[in-house]
């Protein structure tokens, strides 16, 4: 469990919380029982908890990621459960359909895994390493920038700008891939640049 | 959101009126049902839909989508007419007083300065009378006949209930409820929250909109009170962030502007944005925007930017045109003026409008590059799917990069969510095979351009190979560097300009916060209103503890809220000219007669006398803006205008089509039907369904079981009309597309009556397409047309024209 | 705000019921504890629900279950009817009310009710594929059941699915994994709106009033608890608008009773009837049945057990 997660000050501090709720007054016994056969095994035990938020829309519900593995241990890690997380204060542990399915969102069958370049003409994507692929990027965007930059407009302002390549920006990246991305498109002197704002 | 989320509980009345929170932002809606059960509020919905949202309010009122401003006007209209007016907030706090000059008019729907032509207006009579004094001429006591109360006044009174009958096809015993039911909330300790979302935005008028409530809401005294404001819901969750940002053509990071061609010079551009107080003891807080521009600079350009070369002014691109948003950007590429274009997580062949003008500019293309976690439809084009997407892949030159990321559960960092919450999240997953952060592929194509120009040379090398990129890992920035660099941090030691012994900031340490930026190139903040967000104090985006004080709804110390962690925007206007609480059950700050302090961090100096020092700061005015001098391209004042294609011409103004101060572009004009149209007589509206997010959760199989297959929705009336059955098919078309779709008929929607005749309306919603796991299907974005709001640019989509009919299936 | 369901454990915890607590076991006899556990159940409150399914995702992802991706019938149910995949659905109806001509759309979480007198346990003969603790979650065993869809008669709610890849009954658990370790169901816990709660049937029944009488305020005088007598109240309880009438809820039963003719059973030699449904499966013999003594003898037990091992063998 992650530090961050341990924390649970949260049903504890709303006073009406947890440890006065039904859920701690059932009166169950302590007696020691072996599962009924008819009750699954607790499919959650043994995982790593990992605190995250909803990447859907922008009430940015608080969502706990368990895994097998750790990795922060530096381990390989395999979500294998989502769950709305209770200590937030928007989402109390509830979540939407979409929230509740983010499982499936992270093992899409159409997650993409490796980059692919479809050819003037072809049509097929085929496999292209990472190093190919970006090599190539850097290099048409060179091209077109020597070729297309106006330093100086008409009147011969300096302008410094370049509308021939464009860039759209996303609308659920963090804010420090947003910025790093600003930088980047901004330094060119792009000004064909939007986001996800409108849409 | 002016407010939180979690403060939604604490209201009195919720509107929701252009958004459908409880469809599309569920668990956010969670405050709207605890105010219900708790405090006893009440619930309207405002749609031309009965949508979910509307199951579970106390009243729904139907309105033909597009006329928003007339409704609102017509409740502004009523509160005014029947004295519902919180006069002490509007007298204090609005510029209800303020003289306006003797050339501004409004008549036949247009304001004075119109050109037809451009499509433009000259707004130099949009302005207040400026005293020799140099401030702003008033009348306190609102009798002078061109004060801004008097001309809203006249200008909302045309708006009466039986025109809004006439153009909303609302009914006017339900349009009178909802008034009333609004109107209560204009005594100090009632409140209202409006709730919205692209229901008002996507419209050739979508600004004006948002202005008519927040207009209402002032005249209210809901703005800036726990359990008010203006909530705009946002669609995606770190769209705010990103805007915050400034990742849109015409913003810096902050909301400051980039320079257009007319500021040839860095002083050029700073004289535009002095804002000075428009009356005596105002903040104007903007005044500070040298500070915040300069600290900017320094975050992009570090060491090479320096006073001599005006901390690199020269380097940032000048605009031409007011901005080259996406709408712009695929009318270029449609001209053949562009070469290459960069999608990061944004699937433009189903997010724009006109998808054969989509498709057509796309084609048109040297190279596109892609950067998603999920296939989208966008990186694929050029791929013949059928009729779904009917290409000749032979025919198109493109060549197309498909670049795998990481997602949510593999990566790192900050989203800020509606209620400007900046909220860390840490990574648990393995990433799928040989998917790469953002950040990591961002990095990587700038330093091979840096290096290819540091070896090459080439067009202006300057502004390439000196962004400043000291991270220990130049091939993979972290989180938290880019963090650290957003805040801000000190080159110099930073004094109190009041106290020269006083310590703000030590050189080399972040920034406490905004206030100890400044302009002489000792500061850098890569995003000023973020600055607090990662300081000595460590992350703040990262704090979990859950307190919150006489349960508030505030959560002071969970996350980061900006600016300076404030929760409620202009919290100031919660108390009265005293400096006390208009409503004491719902304090937030309050002068004690030395400070103010309360719930939320004041949104004014600690030390401002209430007095003295209007609410809000950000406003030379100190004021709000009931009229809203030249800063809108198509009026001070919100007036109704039909959408560009509209089942009905504009009744108040009859010889206005569309919005007139909206772009168009040539070849667009000629494919909007016609107003009242023959050939498309029903009025279409996109939408979002709760199973779905956008065109992603098509990818994930669970939402594909619970909404598997397109679909349109018709009223009964309308299905009998067209011999239209329950679960059959249809093709609906516009003048630029055809699509076809799965029939859901419905006493959810019903005929609207405007001016006497039957207005249908066809509800397409908007999640499918030809990649994923559920039916592959159509978007709205194959009819809808390519025409954005006069201000801002986003797509009408809410309102366009459309035909109907019943067709055989396909053959299984 | 009702407290929320906690966030689950990852450490391993013993669950707080068992085969110990229970106090029903379908054709078979058990020994009922000597103190019964606090009766759980589960409220839904109708007033509240947005219809957005996300129970229905809750549902799927933590059962681990996997329904078809189907097709667009002209409504908004989907799945269109609960399948042994689905155990949990939307019932959505679109009810003009005559005394407003307002349009009404009244949403229902359709599943199992947990009846406190459970028809589908008493129509059950194979011993012990359906089980009731005490806490009164009823629950399917499913290495028990012989998939002859008794159950389904027997359920005056129409919930229960047979498979058709395994041949057994599947509804809803209620979670009982869940509650074995102290947590909600994961419906209840991801319910936006909090029209799902959970916890004691006292504290259920006391919430509902408080949402009963807000109902009142706001004009639905009719409004109303769903804890129906006719089984003995239920585990699953809603909170209606229009409590007068529970059929417009997309047919909600508005006195839910046990079939007589499993009521004449219920004390059928259990045994008997696995080995004649094993024969001959489904064929409605349950009106040969003989009514006797809901007991049954260790002979009996064993006779079953033998008999069952010689069906199952191929």
């Amino acid at each position: 469990m992650n530090m961050e997660l341990s924390r649970r000050q949260f049903l504890a501090a709303t006073g009406a919380g947890f440890a006065g709720t039904a859920l701690g007054a059932f009166g169950f016994g302590e007696v020691e029982t072996a599962h009924a056969e008819a009750i699954r095994a607790f499919k959650l035990v043994n995982t790593t908890e990992t605190r995250n938020t909803c990447p859907y829309c922008s009430v940015a519900c608080g969502i706990i990621m368990y895994s097998k593995g750790d990795l922060r241990k530096g381990e390989q890690a395999e979500i294998i459960h989502i769950e709305g997380d209770s200590d937030h204060p928007t989402n109390r542990g509830t979540l939407c359909p979409k929230g509740s399915a983010l499982l499936n969102f992270v093992k899409a069958e159409t997650r993409l895994k490796y980059p692919m370049v479809r050819r003037p003409g072809s049509d097929k994507f085929e496999r292209i390493g990472w190093e190919e692929a970006l090599d190539r990027i850097a290099r048409l965007m060179k091209d077109d920038r020597d070729g297309n930059f106006v330093q100086k407009n008409n009147d011969g302002v300096t302008v410094n700008r370049w509308t021939t390549t464009g860039f759209l920006a996303a609308s659920a990246t963090t804010n420090e891939t947003a910025f790093v991305t600003y930088k980047v498109v901004r330094s060119a002197g792009m000004l064909v640049f939007d986001n996800q704002a409108r849409v | 959101m002016t407010n939180s989320w979690t403060d939604i509980k604490n209201t009195d009345l919720v509107v929701i009126m252009g958004g459908n929170a409880a469809e599309a932002h569920p668990c956010g809606f969670k405050w709207v049902t605890e105010a219900k059960a708790n405090r006893g509020a009440r619930l309207i919905v405002v749609d031309p839909r009965f949508t979910r949202s509307a199951s579970v309010a106390d009243v729904y009122a139907p309105i033909r989508q597009g006329s928003d401003i007339a409704f609102l006007l017509g409740v502004m209209n009523y509160c005014i007419q029947n004295d519902k007016v919180q006069w002490d907030y509007v007298k204090a706090f609005t510029n209800a007083a303020y003289i306006v000059k003797d050339g501004f008019a409004y008549k036949d729907g247009l304001f004075t300065g119109y050109d037809e032509t451009k499509r433009d207006y000259d707004k130099s009579s949009w302005d207040y009378v400026i005293g020799d004094d140099g401030y702003a001429t008033v009348d306190d006591t609102l009798t002078h006949p061109r004060c801004v109360w008097n001309l809203l006044k006249a200008h909302v009174s045309v708006y009466t209930p039986e025109t809004v009958e006439r153009i909303c096809g609302t009914p006017k015993e339900k349009f009178l409820k909802v008034a009333e039911m609004i109107s209560e909330c204009s005594t100090p300790t009632k409140t209202m929250t409006s709730m919205y979302a692209l229901g008002w935005t996507q419209h050739s008028k979508g600004s004006q909109n948002i202005r008519s409530m927040a207009m209402l809401q002032l005249i209210l005294g809901n703005i800036g009170v726990r359990g008010g404001g203006m909530n705009a819901l946002r669609g995606h969750s770190n769209i705010q962030g990103l805007t915050d940002v400034g990742l849109m053509s015409n913003l810096l990071p902050g909301y400051m502007t980039l320079p257009t061609e007319k500021e040839v010079d860095f002083d050029s551009y700073m004289s535009t944005r002095g804002f000075k107080p428009l009356r005596p003891n105002q903040m104007s807080y903007w005044q500070n925007y040298k500070k915040f521009f300069v600290s900017f600079l320094k975050a992009m350009w570090g060491p090479a930017a320096t006073p001599e070369n005006h901390f690199a002014y020269d380097w940032l691109p000048k605009l031409d045109v007011p901005s080259y948003d996406v709408l712009r950007a695929f009318e270029l590429m449609n001209q053949g003026k562009m070469t290459g274009y960069i999608c990061q997580g944004f699937n433009p062949l189903l997010a724009a409008p006109n998808r054969t003008k989509l498709t057509a500019s796309l084609s048109k293309l040297k190279f596109l590059v892609t950067m998603d976690p999920l296939d989208t439809e966008t990186s694929r084009f050029w791929e013949n799917h059928g009729e779904f997407n009917d290409v000749d892949p032979s025919q198109i030159q493109t060549e197309v990069f498909q670049l795998p990321s990481t997602c949510f559960a593999e990566d790192e960092g900050s989203l800020t969510n509606s209620g400007r919450w900046l909220q860390w999240h840490w990574p648990g997953g393995t990433p799928p095979g040989e998917a790469k952060t953002d950040n990591w592929i961002m990095a990587q194509i700038y330093v091979r351009l840096r290096d290819l120009y540091r070896k090459e040379g080439g067009a202006f090398p300057d502004p390439i190979v000196n962004l400043d990129w000291s991270y220990g890992d130049p091939g993979e920035p972290t989180a938290e560097e880019l963090a650290k660099e957003i805040n801000g941090r000190a080159y110099a030691t930073v004094y109190d300009p009041s106290d020269p012994t006083k310590v703000v900031a030590e050189a080399g340490k972040l920034v406490p916060s905004f206030a100890a930026l400044r302009d002489d190139g000792s500061t850098s903040s890569g995003c000023w209103i973020y600055a607090g967000c990662f300081n000595e104090n460590g992350n703040n985006m990262a704090r979990r503890d859950t307190s919150d004080p006489d349960e508030t709804g505030a959560y002071s110390k969970w996350a980061f809220s900006w600016p300076v962690n404030r929760r409620i925007l202009y919290n100031r206007a919660s108390a009265d000219l005293k400096g006390k609480a208009w409503d004491p059950s719902r304090k937030l700050i309050e002068w004690d007669g030395q400070k103010w302090s309360g719930y939320d961090v004041p949104d004014i100096a600690p030390t401002a006398k209430p007095s003295d020092v209007g609410p809000f700061i950000m406003n030379p005015e100190g004021v709000s803006r009931l009229f809203v001098r030249g800063m809108m391209r198509d009026g001070p004042f919100p007036a109704h205008y039909e959408p560009f294609e509209s089942p009905v011409t504009n009744f108040v103004a009859p010889n206005v089509r569309g919005n007139p101060a909206a772009r168009v572009f040539a070849g667009d004009f000629a494919q909007f039907a016609e107003p009242a149209s023959q050939e498309f007589p029903y009025a279409a509206t996109s939408y979002r369904l709760t199973e779905h997010f956008h065109y992603w959760t098509k990818h994930v199989w669970v939402n594909a079981v619970l909404q598997p297959e397109f679909f349109v929705e018709i009223s009964e009336e309308l299905a009998k009309e067209r011999g239209i059955v329950k679960g059959g098919w249809v093709r609906v078309w516009s003048k630029r597309g055809s699509i076809k779709a799965k029939a859901v008929v419905t006493k959810r929607i019903k005929p609207l009556i405007c001016d006497g005749k039957p207005v249908h309306v066809v509800g397409i919603p908007l999640h499918w397409g030809f990649t994923g796991a559920a039916k592959k299907g159509f978007g709205p974005n194959s009819l809808t047309p390519f025409v954005g709001d006069a201000n801002i640019e986003t797509p009408e989509y809410k309102a366009f024209l459309v035909n109907i009919e019943p067709i055989a299936g396909p053959v299984a | 705000m009702f407290p929320p369901v906690p966030n689950p454990t990852t450490q391993l915890k013993s669950p707080k019921f068992g085969e110990h607590d229970l106090i029903r076991r379908s054709a078979s006899t058990v020994t009922p504890p000597a103190q019964r556990q606090s009766e759980v159940a589960k409220l839904i409150d109708v007033s509240k629900c947005i219809g957005c399914k996300a129970c229905q995702t809750a549902c799927i992802e933590w059962n681990d279950t996997h329904p078809e991706v189907g097709v667009n019938t002209g409504i908004y149910e989907n799945p269109h009817d609960l399948t042994p995949d689905m155990f949990t659905l939307m019932r959505f109806t679109e009810w003009e009310n005559p005394e407003t001509n307002n349009l009404e759309w009244l949403i229902r979480k359709d599943g199992c009710m947990h009846c406190e007198d459970p028809g589908c346990l008493k129509a059950c003969p194979a011993p012990g594929a359906i089980v009731q603790y005490s806490n009164g979650i009823v629950d399917f065993v499913h290495e028990n059941c012989i998939g002859c869809g008794y159950c389904i008669k027997g359920c005056p709610f129409n919930i229960p699915r047979i498979s058709e890849v395994d041949h057994t009954a599947y509804k809803c658990t209620l979670c009982s994994d869940r509650v074995a370790v102290g947590q909600g169901p994961a419906c209840a816990k991801a319910c936006p709106t909090q029209a799902i709660v959970f916890g004691t049937k006292e504290e259920m029944k006391q919430h509902a009033q408080g949402r009963i009488t807000d109902l009142k305020s706001r004009g639905f005088a009719n409004a109303g608890l769903y804890d129906p007598p006719g089984v003995g109240g239920t585990h699953v309880m809603y909170v209606l608008h229009h409590a007068d009438k529970p059929e417009i809820y997309a047919g909600l039963p508005s006195n839910p009773r046990i079939s007589p003719v499993v009521e004449a059973w219920k004390g059928v030699t259990k045994y008997a009837g696995l080995a004649v449904i094993g024969l001959a499966a489904a064929t409605g013999f349950m009106h040969y049945l003989v009514a006797g003594p809901n007991r049954v003898s260790q002979g009996d037990e064993e006779a079953a057990e033998r008999l069952a091992g010689e069906e199952r063998r191929p």
